[in-house]
């Protein structure tokens, strides 16, 4: 097969790194050559493969060598379960220098090394908020094809869904990337998966995938593992098994997204009942305030 | 044939007008209405020149202008010589500007004095990864132990370090404390930040008053103080201006406790504000700390004009006005004493120079202070105007400009080259980027930023060696030889 590039974007928090690591293993399991690239500063993308937190990024290898240019492949790319290869990008401590540079760095190396060489899927897992061009990296410049967005039925969860496809429509003309679909992670809050649906609509998308909450996810991760890995047999890991049939089929499937206005996704709540129609004359005043009226 | 032979004031009013119209005609719609309102003719009685100004240049016409990071390292900072200068970033702002100003200085190069070398912190990839706050600490460190009679440091930021975020301030503050509060100074003159070179001195000025000034409060002057103290505010000493407008304050009796940038130290700016008056040169580069120093410590100061006799003259009186008779007369025996040189000069230089027309397009003060060093040798400025003037700049100009003066801000490559094509005047005066064009147009040509490695042009030893270059400039053989297509 050709390969396929796909990138994991979402809220920070929403268990993008978690539902990417557990769908690329069942991925592995199907036989696919899989190479992951960390796009976050914090290094953990690949924790659960790796069963440890990466010591040796790319960018900080680089940077006591001396320069990226001064890397080989073999320097930064860890094998871990089931063989799939595990790069993570690194980057500054908070509030240092420009991590966004930093990605845009990362993957050009890995690029020109050679790294994606035989593997049938390389994903990008990039941290929560494109907060400039360096996180778009993955979707500019015919990268990642496709982007499933990780989100769950919180309002800021959905907003950044919203978001980040503004983002994808920004650079699809441009560079061909698609949304490849929302994924939603079940936080348990009300109507969730119609809201997932209805937002997926909205985008000119789909949901993907509802994944269940399950406690074994944490069981598994306090074990640095993916749930494939140490319960194969348990409900949860067959759902990720079924995202990872769903991504697998999705190739050419993803969409040019219609992202919606703040109003037009507060609509979407109030449609279902999540949210009461706010009367305007209470915007902005306190409860005290609203006691005395 | 020259347009510039127009008859009447009326005649080259009209002929600006056209003039103007036909170089808009080129752009965008929108460029032109824009371009328009830079483009004008002096009118007499207007209170300004009729043009807008300090507005961003548009994208896609060549502009003459620079950075902040160039107003600040290149222009204000740079030439104080006992302190060093460190580019802060990649390595081509600072390799690309490194000593291109020809700020003379008397020193040791390397060893207590670093105006011609080159201090950069040379950014690579992981600098703007990573940040580049311990590379700048390591730097400091380097500098103390290479170069141990350094006087102080300054950061001179350069576009990625505010882009990245990186804490100069702090790196600053800690290195000065560790190093028994040596000065120095953070100065945030990211090139992105204004419109042109113009904010990077706004920014080096009040780098001055908060890390240079703030930090000497309170402490007694460490001269002798005399009530003749005077600071040369704005020279640079291209070519040694500084040199020759100093004589002039001293043989006139007053005291000149430092000189602000060219050949000036850190101890000179830590002195100026006890000084009596400052004398200001460069009112573009310099208006801010001037205003500071007047409000913050009471000290007038005066703007004055050393190129060419007459203006000299009217400075010298203007500068004594505000000292006691003795120094007046000191005025009067310098103008006195300087006269016959100065008659001997124009003697000798107004007869090969009479008539002869100039279009100048420089920045800072030239635009305007020039014109009589001009008007002294018999000259006339036909059209003028400034790379990064405000409109306090065009304001002043109204005393230097005659009615009909073609005015151009922030002029394009297009429209200088068209303007001069059209007006074919005797001299331009611009810089180095423009200085081939013109010349292969046939058109004698001086670069008045640099004195095309000639000077000083200021005080009255500079106006012998202006009145020289100019006539050399003009007057060579070389333009005999040379036919210019539309000539021919």
């Amino acid at each position: 097969m050709s390969l396929r590039q796909i990138a994991f974007y979402g809220k920070g928090g929403i268990g993008k790194s978690t539902t990417s690591q557990n769908t690329l293993a069942a991925l592995a399991e199907m036989g696919k050559k899989i190479l992951i690239v960390g796009c976050d500063p914090k290094a953990d993308s690949t924790r659960l493969i790796l069963h440890a937190k990466a010591q040796d990024t790319i960018l900080s290898l680089a940077a006591e060598a001396g320069s990226v240019e001064d890397l080989e492949l073999e320097d930064v790319m860890k094998v871990g379960y089931k063989d799939i290869r595990c790069v993570e990008s690194g980057g500054p401590e908070p509030g240092v220098g420009c991590a966004g540079r930093g990605v845009i760095t990362s993957i050009n190396f890995l690029e020109e090394n050679g790294a994606y060489d035989g593997v049938d899927y390389v994903s990008y897992d990039v941290l929560g908020d494109v907060v400039c061009g360096g996180f778009a990296m993955p979707i500019r410049e015919n990268k990642a094809q496709e982007i499933y967005i990780v989100m769950s039925g919180e309002m800021m969860a959905m907003y950044a869904a919203n978001n980040i496809s503004k983002g994808i429509l920004k650079y699809a003309n441009s560079g061909g990337v698609r949304l490849g679909g929302l994924v939603c992670n079940e936080r348990q809050t009300d109507k969730e998966l119609e809201l997932a649906e209805s937002l997926a609509v909205k985008l000119g998308s789909k949901l993907v995938y509802f994944v269940p909450r399950d406690n074994i996810v944490q069981h598994a991760e306090l074990r640095r593992m993916t749930c494939i890995e140490y319960a194969p047999d348990s409900a949860q890991s067959n759902h990720y098994r079924e995202l990872a049939k769903r991504v697998d089929a999705n190739a050419g499937n993803g969409t040019i997204p219609s992202p919606i206005t703040m109003d037009e996704l507060e609509d979407l709540l109030m449609e279902h009942g999540i949210m009461k129609a706010i009367d305007e004359s209470q915007v902005g005043k306190s409860a005290a305030e609203l006691n005395v009226a | 044939m020259s347009v510039a032979q127009a008859e009447s004031i009326e005649d080259i009013k009209a002929r600006n007008k056209e003039l103007i119209q036909e170089v808009l005609k080129v752009y965008p719609e929108k460029t032109a209405k824009r371009r328009a309102k830079h483009l004008g003719t002096f009118e007499d009685g207007k209170p300004d020149c009729g043009v807008k100004s300090n507005i961003k240049s548009i994208p896609g016409v060549m502009t003459i202008r620079g950075c902040a990071y160039a107003g600040s390292k290149g222009v204000v900072w740079g030439p104080i010589k006992d302190m060093i200068h460190i580019s802060h970033g990649p390595v081509g702002c600072g390799q690309y500007s490194w000593a291109s100003r020809r700020n003379y200085y008397i020193g040791t190069t390397g060893i207590d004095t670093f105006g011609t070398m080159q201090f950069t912190s040379d950014f690579q990839e992981k600098d703007i990864v990573f940040g580049g706050d311990k590379k700048l600490a390591k730097i400091m460190d380097e500098i103390e132990v290479l170069f141990p009679l350094n006087k102080g440091i300054t950061v001179q930021s350069e576009c990625p370090i505010g882009l990245i975020g990186d804490d100069i301030e702090a790196v600053s503050k800690a290195k000065s404390k560790e190093y028994g509060g040596k000065t120095i100074v953070p100065v945030r003159c990211e090139g992105f930040r204004g419109v042109s070179q113009s904010l990077g001195h706004h920014i080096a000025n009040d780098a001055v008053r908060d890390w240079v000034f703030d930090k000497q409060e309170g402490k007694p002057a460490r001269f002798e103080q005399t009530a003749y103290d005077v600071a040369i505010i704005g020279d640079y000493n291209i070519g040694g201006d500084a040199w020759s407008s100093r004589i002039l304050l001293e043989e006139m009796g007053l005291r000149v406790v430092a000189q602000w940038s060219g050949d000036g130290t850190i101890a000179e700016l830590e002195a100026t504000p006890k000084a009596k008056l400052n004398v200001l040169h460069c009112y573009r580069s310099m208006n801010y700390i001037s205003r500071h120093m007047e409000e913050k410590y009471g000290i007038p100061w005066c703007e004055y004009n050393f190129f060419g006799p007459s203006k000299i003259e009217e400075s010298l009186r203007k500068i004594a006005s505000h000292f006691d008779d003795k120094i007046k007369e000191g005025a009067e025996r310098v103008i006195a004493k300087y006269r016959p040189l100065m008659d001997a000069v124009i003697a000798k230089y107004r007869p090969r120079l009479e008539g002869k027309k100039v279009m100048l397009f420089v920045g800072g003060l030239r635009p305007r202070h020039v014109i009589g060093a001009y008007e002294d040798l018999g000259m006339e400025v036909i059209g003028t105007g400034y790379e990064f003037g405000h409109n306090d700049d065009y304001q002043r100009t109204t005393h230097y400009v005659k009615d009909g003066t073609l005015i151009y801000d922030d002029v394009t490559g297009y429209e200088f080259e068209k303007f001069v094509e059209k007006i074919q005047p005797d001299l331009v005066g611009s810089g180095i980027k423009e200085k081939y064009v013109f010349q292969k147009m046939g058109v004698p040509f001086r670069q008045m930023h640099s004195w095309d490695y000639s000077g000083p042009y200021h005080g009255y030893d500079g106006f012998a060696i202006f009145a020289r270059d100019m006539d050399m400039a003009i007057n060579s053989p070389v333009w005999k030889m040379a036919k210019a297509p539309w000539a021919a």
